[in-house]
């Protein structure tokens, strides 16, 4: 037989079995009844038994000395373990756990206990020393009294279960799992945690085994923990737990020296919400979260987290549910909240528990401040979240009521957490999304979204849940409106509201504070219709002078066209820059003479001289006037583009159409944009009409005036920014003046072609 | 046998769907996709059903079978559960633990589009 090394704990724990199976009080001899009987209590299969026997040598010696007692309890443990019995392994095998025997009871439950080392373990721990009586919260406990013959047992060694109500007891060794061995045992103590429940192996000890684990709802006993580790082998037990009956019972298990600093012990609080979270569950698991990823407020990439769950052990679907009830806020990563719920969850499973469906509530990451109003259940401070609640403004969008209510319900007061004490700070939940809002100010004449800073999280998860229920918001800007009345909450968090300060500050949005996630902006200068209340009017326009030149002031244009001479159908070109003494066609030209009749007219008060020939702008009925006046330019239409030998005035309407048309498109598409290049469409046109031109002096008239103001237009943009929601708000106009434009052009377009249609019906026939 | 062969006929309308989605998202040239297209719309009715489709941008295919007699059932809301399907499908997607290709096991997505479905009977 080979030397046995044992522990310290191990002899310990052997000499006791030992004598407990020494009937005949030989002090070296087992009783072969005995010991046999103890070791089916270890729950190993006969073979296994036998094997046991046949190697430690008794069943050579036909009987149980002391030495062979030990190595066939060593080899039970390895047995137990799931390691193959090897008599070399007896002395190799480290941190292996002590041999464990169950009695059969009716309302046993294995306990188990997995472990996790901690790097804060101490020293061995005696799982109980003889003579101690643990005056623990049990559940149910399994008796472990190999000694007693009959299934009964003693009533000293067990006492019925233990409401759960009892004190928490605990000697921290309670819960202790058997000391690991030398290699450093890192079994991590929590002093004030009772414990888990240990398989103890006792002689005569009364007093119940902790059952612990208590996930029920039993009133507020204290923690009962049962340790999860994450280890490489799968815990040797376990049965099913109910969380109701809340008999959680761990099973002592000391994971083998395999087993690297991952292991962790945790405890799973029991109190009256099962899902709760300890103090020190959570700083274990923040500590946890600490070696994936440094910042506390960072998250944990999903790959990172797959890989440190998986060491968990739990089958792939489990984990993949634990993930989608804690990635709160679906971003693929974990923040500290979410990785705590996560890890709890996974926690809980190791332990028995089955996952819910739905994330509970205090697992649920704060990621805003909630409404205290919805009432902690537990008196005793908890490790919570953030901790200063912003009170849940009642109105809820209907597109959020679900993320409202469980926030709200939400609620852990005294969160120590200093890493969440900015989104703490932070306000509501929701932004509020209530349509009618009436601007309770009347100074405030706009009625604006008063978005809420959210914290980024919540942001995004807002923002998704604002996407995707996008079709159920009645009103644009109405998401992300609050009630005036609400400001006073989000006073409190202006630390953390920041303007956006664009183009909107210029109006009276000065009640209002931005969120972050505002997306929409409505500054209320468009002219298509503000769907919100209207702004306060613009300033007055300056209509003597711009200080953007190259604007589009249709005011100013057609207040100029009736001023000026008049050409014959000629037809107004759309704004243009504003301090010219002459109409310009900065921007698209006016196409039809019936449109902006009222405005059209007035451009051709130009110098008649100043223009080189153009023919340019869609001015229909410029080329009216031209098809009329001169037909003899229609072959030299530089666009040519004239179908056929036809040569009606109609015809060359078309054709000149078609060319205001390209130079229409062309300046359709920049309406005002780099100053220089309508200005050089211009001119290419220009020069390929040239001509044609001559009757179109107001053209270039047009382009010289522009070209003169063009360089005046960078220098006044940067002035006021009133001046630039002023052109703002004209170059919309233009915008809708072109788009209408262009509609007249299709349609005439459309005409064209149709005619051109009917030419080439026709013109078969006239060859006949 | 009723009910198998039932889901294979679903699974045979599903599978020869696919064509006409492949050929109406081969038409599309351009390089960037919208909603509009992701959405493709009524792919083909048949006596009995109507099979629409939906293209993530992806290319992963979604796609509706719905019954013809459900005449209440209009185009937007067809499109509110493409939608929704492609929410579940992304939060799915972001669970690390799942091996895209695998069938998709979770539960909160399965509670979604039977919840969609009831709504939409």
């Amino acid at each position: 037989m080979e030397s046995l090394t044992l522990s310290d704990v191990e002899q310990k724990y052997y000499s006791e079995l030992f004598l407990s199976c020494d009937v005949d009080n030989t002090k070296k001899v087992a009783s072969n009844g005995k010991v046999l009987d103890l070791f089916r209590a270890a729950q190993l299969s006969n073979e296994v038994v036998h094997q046991i026997t046949e190697l430690c040598g008794a069943t050579r010696l036909g009987h149980f000395g002391r030495s062979q007692f030990y190595i066939a309890l060593k080899l039970i443990a390895l047995a137990q373990s799931g390691l193959p019995l090897r008599v070399e392994s007896l002395n190799s095998v480290r941190d292996l756990p002590l041999p464990r025997f169950v009695m059969g009871k009716n309302e046993q439950e294995m306990r188990h206990a997995v472990m996790f080392a901690d790097t804060e373990n101490q020293g061995p721990y005696f799982p109980r020393p003889p003579g101690r009586v643990q005056a623990k919260k049990v559940s149910a406990h399994e008796m472990i009294q190999p000694c007693v013959p009959t299934v009964d047992p003693q009533p000293d060694t067990t006492s019925p279960v233990v409401s759960p109500h009892q004190s928490p007891p605990t000697s921290p060794h309670a819960w202790r799992k058997h000391k690991r061995q030398a290699s450093g045992g890192n079994v991590d103590r929590q002093p004030s945690v009772p414990g888990v429940v240990w398989p103890h192996f006792r002689e005569a000890q009364p007093g119940p085994v902790t059952g612990d684990g208590m996930w029920s709802a039993h009133s507020p006993p204290p923690v009962q923990e049962s340790w999860v580790s994450f280890t490489d082998t799968p815990p040797s037990s376990t049965l099913p737990m109910h969380p109701p009956s809340a008999q959680v019972i761990t099973t002592v298990r000391t994971v083998p020296s395999a087993m690297t600093t991952n292991e962790i012990q945790r405890q799973i609080s029991g109190y009256d919400d099962p899902w709760k979270i300890t103090d020190e569950q959570r700083q274990y698991y923040i500590n946890q979260f600490k070696t994936i990823q440094a910042d506390l407020t960072g998250l944990i990439p999903g790959s990172a987290a797959k890989e440190f769950f998986t060491k968990s052990k739990l089958p792939i679907l489990e984990l993949s549910h634990i993930w989608e009830l804690s990635d709160f806020d679906k971003d693929g990563a974990l923040t500290l909240d979410e990785f705590c719920a996560a890890f709890h969850l996974v926690v809980a499973r190791k332990n028995g528990y089955d996952l819910p469906e739905k994330l509970p509530e205090s697992l649920m990451p704060k990621l805003i401040d909630l409404d205290d109003s919805a009432g902690v259940p537990e008196p005793a401070p908890e490790v919570g979240f953030s901790a200063s609640p912003v009170e849940v403004t009642p109105n809820k969008s209907p597109s959020m009521p679900s993320l409202n209510q469980n926030w709200s319900e939400l609620n852990q007061s005294n969160e120590q957490w200093e890493t969440f004490s900015e989104r703490s700070s932070s306000s509501q939940t929701l932004t509020q999304f209530d349509s009618n809002i009436a601007p309770a100010d009347p100074d405030t004449a706009i009625v604006h979204p008063v978005p809420i800073r959210m914290t980024p999280s919540k942001i995004h998860m807002q923002e998704m849940e604002l996407k995707r229920t996008g079709s159920d918001h009645t009103h644009p800007t109405s998401p992300l409106m609050a009630k005036p009345p609400e400001l006073s909450d989000e006073a409190k968090l202006a630390a953390t509201i920041k303007f956006p300060g664009t183009t909107v500050g210029k109006y009276i949005w000065s009640k209002s504070i931005y969120s972050s996630c505002y997306y929409r902006s409505h500054s209320g200068t468009s002219p298509e219709g503000l769907k919100v209340v209207a702004p306060p009017p613009p300033p007055p326009r300056p209509h003597a002078s711009h200080s953007r030149s190259s604007s589009l002031d249709m005011n100013r244009n057609f207040a100029a066209v009736p001023a000026g001479p008049q050409q014959p159908g000629v037809v107004a070109f759309p704004p243009a820059v504003p301090p010219r003494p002459l109409p310009t066609q900065t921007s698209v030209p006016h196409g039809h003479r019936s449109v902006e009749g009222d405005g059209l007219p007035a451009h051709t008060s130009t110098s008649p001289h100043q223009m080189p020939e153009q023919p340019n702008f869609a001015d229909f009925s410029q080329f009216q006037a031209f098809a009329v006046d001169q037909p003899a330019d229609d072959g030299e239409n530089a666009s040519d583009k004239t179908t056929g030998t036809m040569k009606t005035a109609k015809n060359d309407v078309q054709s000149e159409e078609r060319n205001a048309t390209t130079v229409n498109s062309a300046k359709v598409s920049t309406p005002l944009a780099p100053p220089p290049k309508p200005v050089r469409r211009r001119l290419k046109s220009e020069d390929e009409l040239r001509p044609d031109v001559e009757d179109l002096p107001q053209k270039s008239n047009v382009i010289a005036t522009v070209l003169a103001t063009q360089p005046s237009i960078p220098r006044s943009i940067g002035k006021d920014k009133k001046a630039i929601q002023a052109s703002i708000r004209r170059n919309k106009e233009t915008n809708t003046v072109l788009a209408r434009l262009n509609n007249v052009i299709e349609c005439d377009h459309q005409e064209r072609i149709s005619l051109e249609v009917q030419l080439e019906q026709l013109r078969p026939f006239s060859h006949l | 046998d009723n009910v198998c062969s039932g889901e294979l006929k679903f699974h045979y309308t599903v599978h020869t769907s696919l064509d006409v989605v492949e050929e109406k998202i081969s038409g599309v040239g351009k390089a960037l996709a919208d909603q509009r297209e992701l959405y493709l719309g009524l792919l083909y009715p048949t006596e009995d059903y109507k099979v629409y489709g939906y293209v993530t941008n992806s290319k992963v295919k979604f796609v509706i079978v719905v019954d013809s007699s459900n005449t209440s059932l209009r185009d937007n809301e067809i499109r509110s559960m493409f939608r929704k399907l492609h929410n579940s499908f992304t939060d799915v997607m972001c669970n690390p633990f799942y091996n895209p290709g695998d069938p998709i096991q979770s539960k909160a997505f399965d509670s979604i589009v039977s919840t969609m479905m009831v709504q939409a009977c």
